[in-house]
Protein backbone atom coordinates (compact mmCIF):
# COMPACT_ATOMS: atom_id res chain seq x y z
CA UNK A 1 0.00 0.00 0.00
CA UNK A 2 1.44 3.49 -0.88
CA UNK A 3 0.83 6.28 2.25
CA UNK A 4 -1.02 9.14 1.69
CA UNK A 5 -0.58 11.14 4.55
CA UNK A 6 2.69 11.14 6.08
CA UNK A 7 3.80 13.02 9.78
CA UNK A 8 7.07 13.20 10.56
CA UNK A 9 8.01 15.01 14.61
CA UNK A 10 5.33 16.83 13.67
CA UNK A 11 5.11 19.82 17.11
CA UNK A 12 2.89 22.62 17.19
CA UNK A 13 3.94 25.21 19.89
CA UNK A 14 1.58 27.89 21.41
CA UNK A 15 3.78 29.79 24.03
CA UNK A 16 5.00 27.07 26.12
CA UNK A 17 2.13 24.83 25.47
CA UNK A 18 2.32 22.05 23.54
CA UNK A 19 -0.68 21.18 20.97
CA UNK A 20 1.30 18.48 19.35
CA UNK A 21 4.44 16.80 19.79
CA UNK A 22 6.56 14.67 18.17
CA UNK A 23 3.47 13.08 16.43
CA UNK A 24 4.53 10.67 13.53
CA UNK A 25 1.54 9.17 11.66
CA UNK A 26 1.60 7.22 8.06
CA UNK A 27 -1.94 6.73 6.48
CA UNK A 28 -2.62 4.46 3.61
CA UNK A 29 -4.93 4.64 1.16
CA UNK A 30 -8.28 3.30 0.94
CA UNK A 31 -9.32 3.81 4.74
CA UNK A 32 -11.33 5.07 7.09
CA UNK A 33 -9.67 6.37 10.30
CA UNK A 34 -11.25 7.50 13.64
CA UNK A 35 -9.46 10.57 14.96
CA UNK A 36 -10.14 10.35 18.44
CA UNK A 37 -9.29 12.24 21.77
CA UNK A 38 -11.04 14.59 24.69
CA UNK A 39 -11.55 18.16 24.30
CA UNK A 40 -8.37 19.79 23.50
CA UNK A 41 -5.79 16.98 22.68
CA UNK A 42 -4.84 17.87 19.66
CA UNK A 43 -7.17 16.67 17.28
CA UNK A 44 -8.30 20.09 15.41
CA UNK A 45 -4.75 21.75 15.78
CA UNK A 46 -3.22 18.34 13.49
CA UNK A 47 -6.32 18.61 11.24
CA UNK A 48 -5.52 22.52 10.43
CA UNK A 49 -1.80 21.31 10.10
CA UNK A 50 -2.52 18.91 7.18
CA UNK A 51 -4.73 21.47 5.67
CA UNK A 52 -2.03 24.13 5.70
CA UNK A 53 -4.15 26.18 8.09
CA UNK A 54 -0.85 26.30 10.84
CA UNK A 55 2.35 26.52 10.09
CA UNK A 56 4.25 23.60 12.13
CA UNK A 57 6.79 24.65 14.91
CA UNK A 58 9.00 21.68 14.39
CA UNK A 59 8.80 18.44 11.81
CA UNK A 60 6.63 18.11 8.74
CA UNK A 61 3.47 16.90 7.46
CA UNK A 62 3.30 15.38 3.28
CA UNK A 63 0.26 14.67 1.90
CA UNK A 64 1.31 12.76 -1.77
CA UNK A 65 4.69 13.48 -0.60
CA UNK A 66 4.02 17.22 -1.13
CA UNK A 67 3.90 19.76 1.98
CA UNK A 68 0.18 21.28 2.04
CA UNK A 69 -0.27 23.97 -0.47
CA UNK A 70 -2.02 24.81 -3.38
CA UNK A 71 -1.62 21.23 -5.42
CA UNK A 72 -2.44 18.91 -1.53
CA UNK A 73 -5.90 21.59 -1.22
CA UNK A 74 -6.72 19.68 -5.14
CA UNK A 75 -6.87 16.74 -3.66
CA UNK A 76 -8.01 16.96 -0.07
CA UNK A 77 -11.67 17.41 0.87
CA UNK A 78 -11.91 19.30 4.36
CA UNK A 79 -15.06 20.02 6.75
CA UNK A 80 -14.25 22.53 8.91
CA UNK A 81 -15.06 22.32 12.81
CA UNK A 82 -17.10 25.73 12.31
CA UNK A 83 -19.30 26.86 9.07
CA UNK A 84 -17.09 27.77 6.23
CA UNK A 85 -20.14 29.25 4.13
CA UNK A 86 -21.02 32.49 3.74
CA UNK A 87 -24.74 32.96 5.70
CA UNK A 88 -26.77 35.21 3.07
CA UNK A 89 -25.68 32.74 0.33
CA UNK A 90 -28.35 29.97 -1.17
CA UNK A 91 -27.89 26.89 -1.54
CA UNK A 92 -27.65 26.30 -4.95
CA UNK A 93 -25.15 29.41 -5.13
CA UNK A 94 -22.92 27.38 -2.60
CA UNK A 95 -22.98 24.48 -5.33
CA UNK A 96 -22.56 26.44 -8.05
CA UNK A 97 -19.48 28.02 -5.99
CA UNK A 98 -18.01 24.82 -5.09
CA UNK A 99 -18.38 23.62 -8.66
CA UNK A 100 -16.61 26.78 -9.99
CA UNK A 101 -13.64 26.23 -7.33
CA UNK A 102 -12.65 22.56 -7.43
CA UNK A 103 -12.01 20.71 -10.50
CA UNK A 104 -13.01 17.18 -8.83
CA UNK A 105 -16.60 18.27 -7.67
CA UNK A 106 -19.47 15.87 -8.59
CA UNK A 107 -23.11 18.47 -8.85
CA UNK A 108 -25.05 15.50 -9.78
CA UNK A 109 -23.69 13.70 -6.76
CA UNK A 110 -24.23 17.07 -4.15
CA UNK A 111 -28.13 17.80 -6.04
CA UNK A 112 -29.05 13.81 -5.53
CA UNK A 113 -27.92 14.21 -2.13
CA UNK A 114 -30.17 17.16 -1.09
CA UNK A 115 -32.87 15.49 -2.29
CA UNK A 116 -32.49 12.69 -0.26
CA UNK A 117 -32.36 14.91 2.72
CA UNK A 118 -35.03 17.08 1.75
CA UNK A 119 -32.91 20.00 1.82
CA UNK A 120 -34.44 23.34 -0.44
CA UNK A 121 -31.53 24.51 -2.44
CA UNK A 122 -33.32 27.87 -3.17
CA UNK A 123 -33.26 28.57 1.15
CA UNK A 124 -30.61 31.06 2.20
CA UNK A 125 -27.82 29.38 4.60
CA UNK A 126 -28.93 31.59 7.33
CA UNK A 127 -32.55 30.37 7.62
CA UNK A 128 -31.83 27.24 7.45
CA UNK A 129 -31.46 25.24 11.24
CA UNK A 130 -27.90 23.91 13.02
CA UNK A 131 -28.24 20.45 11.64
CA UNK A 132 -29.35 21.41 8.70
CA UNK A 133 -26.29 23.71 8.27
CA UNK A 134 -24.08 20.94 8.85
CA UNK A 135 -26.09 18.46 6.04
CA UNK A 136 -25.33 21.25 3.71
CA UNK A 137 -21.61 21.37 4.32
CA UNK A 138 -20.80 17.85 4.86
CA UNK A 139 -22.67 17.05 1.33
CA UNK A 140 -20.74 19.29 -0.23
CA UNK A 141 -17.25 18.05 1.08
CA UNK A 142 -18.36 14.63 0.27
CA UNK A 143 -19.34 15.47 -3.46
CA UNK A 144 -15.96 16.34 -4.46
CA UNK A 145 -13.44 13.07 -5.73
CA UNK A 146 -11.03 13.49 -3.33
CA UNK A 147 -7.87 11.44 -1.95
CA UNK A 148 -8.28 12.55 1.50
CA UNK A 149 -11.54 13.74 3.17
CA UNK A 150 -11.04 14.88 6.25
CA UNK A 151 -14.08 15.65 8.68
CA UNK A 152 -14.33 17.61 11.71
CA UNK A 153 -16.88 16.66 13.75
CA UNK A 154 -19.39 16.11 10.84
CA UNK A 155 -22.21 14.55 12.63
CA UNK A 156 -22.32 16.32 15.99
CA UNK A 157 -25.62 18.67 15.40
CA UNK A 158 -27.59 16.36 13.33
CA UNK A 159 -30.71 13.94 14.35
CA UNK A 160 -29.85 9.87 14.34
CA UNK A 161 -31.74 9.39 11.45
CA UNK A 162 -29.44 11.56 9.24
CA UNK A 163 -26.83 10.63 11.34
CA UNK A 164 -27.03 6.50 9.73
CA UNK A 165 -28.09 8.39 6.09
CA UNK A 166 -24.71 10.26 6.73
CA UNK A 167 -22.77 7.01 7.30
CA UNK A 168 -24.17 5.40 4.29
CA UNK A 169 -23.45 8.32 1.97
CA UNK A 170 -19.78 7.88 3.50
CA UNK A 171 -19.77 4.31 3.01
CA UNK A 172 -21.44 4.81 -0.54
CA UNK A 173 -19.14 7.13 -1.94
CA UNK A 174 -16.47 5.82 -0.08
CA UNK A 175 -13.39 4.21 -3.11
CA UNK A 176 -10.72 1.89 -2.29
CA UNK A 177 -7.88 4.94 -3.47
CA UNK A 178 -9.33 7.22 -0.64
CA UNK A 179 -9.01 7.70 2.65
CA UNK A 180 -11.45 9.65 4.97
CA UNK A 181 -10.24 10.98 8.50
CA UNK A 182 -13.21 11.85 10.42
CA UNK A 183 -13.02 13.61 13.98
CA UNK A 184 -15.81 13.08 16.64
CA UNK A 185 -16.92 11.91 19.98
CA UNK A 186 -19.53 9.86 18.26
CA UNK A 187 -17.43 6.47 18.71
CA UNK A 188 -20.27 4.48 19.23
CA UNK A 189 -22.07 5.28 15.86
CA UNK A 190 -18.79 5.08 13.35
CA UNK A 191 -17.04 2.29 14.85
CA UNK A 192 -18.68 -0.22 12.65
CA UNK A 193 -17.55 2.06 9.78
CA UNK A 194 -14.04 2.58 10.58
CA UNK A 195 -10.94 0.68 9.41
CA UNK A 196 -8.75 2.45 12.17
CA UNK A 197 -8.81 4.74 15.39
CA UNK A 198 -5.79 6.98 16.54
CA UNK A 199 -5.86 8.48 19.65
CA UNK A 200 -4.84 11.71 21.00
CA UNK A 201 -4.26 12.34 24.43
CA UNK A 202 -2.01 15.61 25.42
CA UNK A 203 -1.18 16.19 21.84
CA UNK A 204 0.97 12.76 21.71
CA UNK A 205 -0.45 9.86 19.29
CA UNK A 206 -0.89 7.55 22.39
CA UNK A 207 -3.04 4.62 19.83
CA UNK A 208 -2.87 3.89 16.45
CA UNK A 209 -4.74 0.33 15.76
CA UNK A 210 -7.79 -1.15 13.70
CA UNK A 211 -11.18 -1.23 15.45
CA UNK A 212 -10.87 -5.35 15.22
CA UNK A 213 -7.52 -5.31 16.63
CA UNK A 214 -8.88 -3.45 19.46
CA UNK A 215 -11.56 -6.07 19.82
CA UNK A 216 -9.40 -8.97 19.89
CA UNK A 217 -6.80 -7.19 22.49
CA UNK A 218 -9.18 -5.74 24.43
CA UNK A 219 -12.52 -7.42 24.76
CA UNK A 220 -13.91 -4.46 23.99
CA UNK A 221 -15.40 -1.91 22.08
CA UNK A 222 -13.23 1.23 20.95
CA UNK A 223 -15.97 2.98 22.81
CA UNK A 224 -15.31 1.22 26.03
CA UNK A 225 -11.51 1.53 25.43
CA UNK A 226 -11.97 5.43 25.14
CA UNK A 227 -13.86 5.74 27.87
CA UNK A 228 -11.12 3.97 30.32
CA UNK A 229 -8.37 5.07 28.95
CA UNK A 230 -9.94 8.60 29.06
CA UNK A 231 -11.20 8.57 32.25
CA UNK A 232 -11.90 11.89 34.42
CA UNK B 1 -31.49 -2.36 7.88
CA UNK B 2 -27.81 -2.17 9.95
CA UNK B 3 -26.88 -6.05 11.06
CA UNK B 4 -27.17 -6.46 15.02
CA UNK B 5 -23.60 -6.52 15.92
CA UNK B 6 -21.82 -6.80 19.65
CA UNK B 7 -19.59 -4.11 21.13
CA UNK B 8 -17.07 -6.37 21.88
CA UNK B 9 -15.92 -8.97 19.54
CA UNK B 10 -14.78 -8.24 16.40
CA UNK B 11 -16.64 -7.23 13.56
CA UNK B 12 -15.62 -9.38 10.81
CA UNK B 13 -15.90 -12.38 13.11
CA UNK B 14 -19.63 -11.46 13.66
CA UNK B 15 -19.90 -10.81 9.83
CA UNK B 16 -18.73 -14.23 9.26
CA UNK B 17 -20.86 -15.67 11.37
CA UNK B 18 -24.44 -13.49 9.98
CA UNK B 19 -23.12 -15.27 6.53
CA UNK B 20 -22.95 -18.68 8.04
CA UNK B 21 -25.91 -18.21 9.61
CA UNK B 22 -27.69 -16.91 6.33
CA UNK B 23 -26.33 -19.77 4.32
CA UNK B 24 -27.79 -22.32 7.10
CA UNK B 25 -31.21 -20.62 7.43
CA UNK B 26 -31.45 -20.67 3.23
CA UNK B 27 -30.89 -16.77 2.68
CA UNK B 28 -28.45 -17.75 0.32
CA UNK B 29 -28.77 -21.63 -1.64
CA UNK B 30 -25.29 -23.83 -2.08
CA UNK B 31 -24.18 -22.19 -5.84
CA UNK B 32 -25.93 -18.87 -4.88
CA UNK B 33 -24.02 -16.16 -6.09
CA UNK B 34 -23.10 -13.97 -2.99
CA UNK B 35 -23.44 -9.97 -3.37
CA UNK B 36 -20.46 -7.73 -4.54
CA UNK B 37 -18.52 -6.60 -0.54
CA UNK B 38 -19.48 -2.81 -1.04
CA UNK B 39 -23.58 -3.97 -1.15
CA UNK B 40 -22.82 -6.35 1.82
CA UNK B 41 -20.77 -3.59 3.40
CA UNK B 42 -23.43 -1.08 2.63
CA UNK B 43 -26.47 -3.79 4.05
CA UNK B 44 -24.36 -4.12 7.04
CA UNK B 45 -23.44 -0.27 7.62
CA UNK B 46 -19.33 -1.83 8.17
CA UNK B 47 -16.07 -0.76 6.35
CA UNK B 48 -15.77 -2.12 2.95
CA UNK B 49 -12.12 -3.54 3.99
CA UNK B 50 -13.76 -5.03 7.37
CA UNK B 51 -16.69 -7.23 5.25
CA UNK B 52 -14.30 -8.06 2.51
CA UNK B 53 -11.57 -9.64 5.54
CA UNK B 54 -14.87 -11.85 6.67
CA UNK B 55 -15.20 -13.05 2.97
CA UNK B 56 -11.40 -13.56 2.57
CA UNK B 57 -12.18 -15.93 6.11
CA UNK B 58 -15.43 -17.45 5.02
CA UNK B 59 -13.34 -18.50 1.66
CA UNK B 60 -10.38 -20.00 3.86
CA UNK B 61 -12.44 -22.12 5.29
CA UNK B 62 -13.73 -23.64 1.67
CA UNK B 63 -17.63 -22.50 2.75
CA UNK B 64 -17.49 -19.95 -0.13
CA UNK B 65 -15.15 -19.55 -3.41
CA UNK B 66 -14.57 -16.93 -6.05
CA UNK B 67 -14.00 -17.12 -9.22
CA UNK B 68 -11.56 -14.33 -10.42
CA UNK B 69 -14.37 -12.22 -12.94
CA UNK B 70 -17.72 -12.95 -11.89
CA UNK B 71 -17.89 -12.72 -8.10
CA UNK B 72 -18.29 -14.96 -4.80
CA UNK B 73 -19.89 -17.92 -4.57
CA UNK B 74 -21.64 -20.57 -1.75
CA UNK B 75 -20.36 -23.46 -2.03
CA UNK B 76 -22.04 -26.55 -3.28
CA UNK B 77 -20.67 -29.28 -0.87
CA UNK B 78 -23.23 -30.24 0.86
CA UNK B 79 -21.54 -32.68 3.08
CA UNK B 80 -19.49 -29.08 4.56
CA UNK B 81 -22.59 -27.31 4.99
CA UNK B 82 -24.21 -30.21 6.93
CA UNK B 83 -20.93 -30.33 9.51
CA UNK B 84 -21.67 -26.67 9.49
CA UNK B 85 -25.08 -26.86 10.22
CA UNK B 86 -23.94 -29.77 13.00
CA UNK B 87 -21.18 -28.09 14.06
CA UNK B 88 -23.22 -24.54 15.24
CA UNK B 89 -26.14 -26.85 16.53
CA UNK B 90 -23.37 -28.84 18.73
CA UNK B 91 -22.04 -24.93 20.24
CA UNK B 92 -25.45 -23.86 20.91
CA UNK B 93 -26.12 -27.19 22.85
CA UNK B 94 -23.24 -27.13 24.85
CA UNK B 95 -23.83 -23.26 25.76
CA UNK B 96 -27.53 -24.25 27.05
CA UNK B 97 -26.09 -27.48 29.02
CA UNK B 98 -23.34 -24.70 31.02
CA UNK B 99 -26.26 -22.16 31.65
CA UNK B 100 -28.40 -25.58 32.87
CA UNK B 101 -24.90 -26.73 34.99
CA UNK B 102 -25.02 -23.13 36.56
CA UNK B 103 -28.67 -23.43 37.51
CA UNK B 104 -27.97 -26.90 39.22
CA UNK B 105 -29.91 -29.22 37.22
CA UNK B 106 -28.21 -32.61 36.95
CA UNK B 107 -28.04 -33.61 33.12
CA UNK B 108 -30.89 -36.27 33.42
CA UNK B 109 -33.19 -33.38 34.81
CA UNK B 110 -31.91 -31.37 32.26
CA UNK B 111 -32.84 -34.27 29.68
CA UNK B 112 -36.04 -34.35 31.59
CA UNK B 113 -36.54 -31.39 31.21
CA UNK B 114 -36.39 -30.74 27.41
CA UNK B 115 -38.18 -34.04 26.50
CA UNK B 116 -40.81 -32.09 28.80
CA UNK B 117 -40.86 -29.21 26.92
CA UNK B 118 -41.09 -30.97 23.80
CA UNK B 119 -44.01 -32.37 24.69
CA UNK B 120 -45.46 -29.34 25.47
CA UNK B 121 -46.13 -29.46 28.92
CA UNK B 122 -44.10 -27.34 31.52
Amino acid sequence: MKSLLECQGLTKKYNNFYALSNLDLTLEKGQIVGLLGPNGSGKTTLIKLINGLLVPTDGRVMVESMAPGVETKKIISYLPERSSVSEHMRVKDIIAYFADFYDNFNVERANAMFKDLEIDTHARMRTLSKGTKEKVQLILVMSRDAELYILDEPIGGVDPAARDYILHTILTNYNENATILISTHLITDIENVLDRVLFLQNGHLTLNETVDDIRTKWGKSVDALFREVFKC
Amino acid sequence: MPWDLDNDRPIYLQLMERIQQDIIAGVYKPGDKLPSVRDLALDAAVNPNTMQKALSELERSGLVYSQRTSGRFITEDEKMLKNMKLELASEHIHQFLEKMELLGFEEEETLELIQKALKGDN
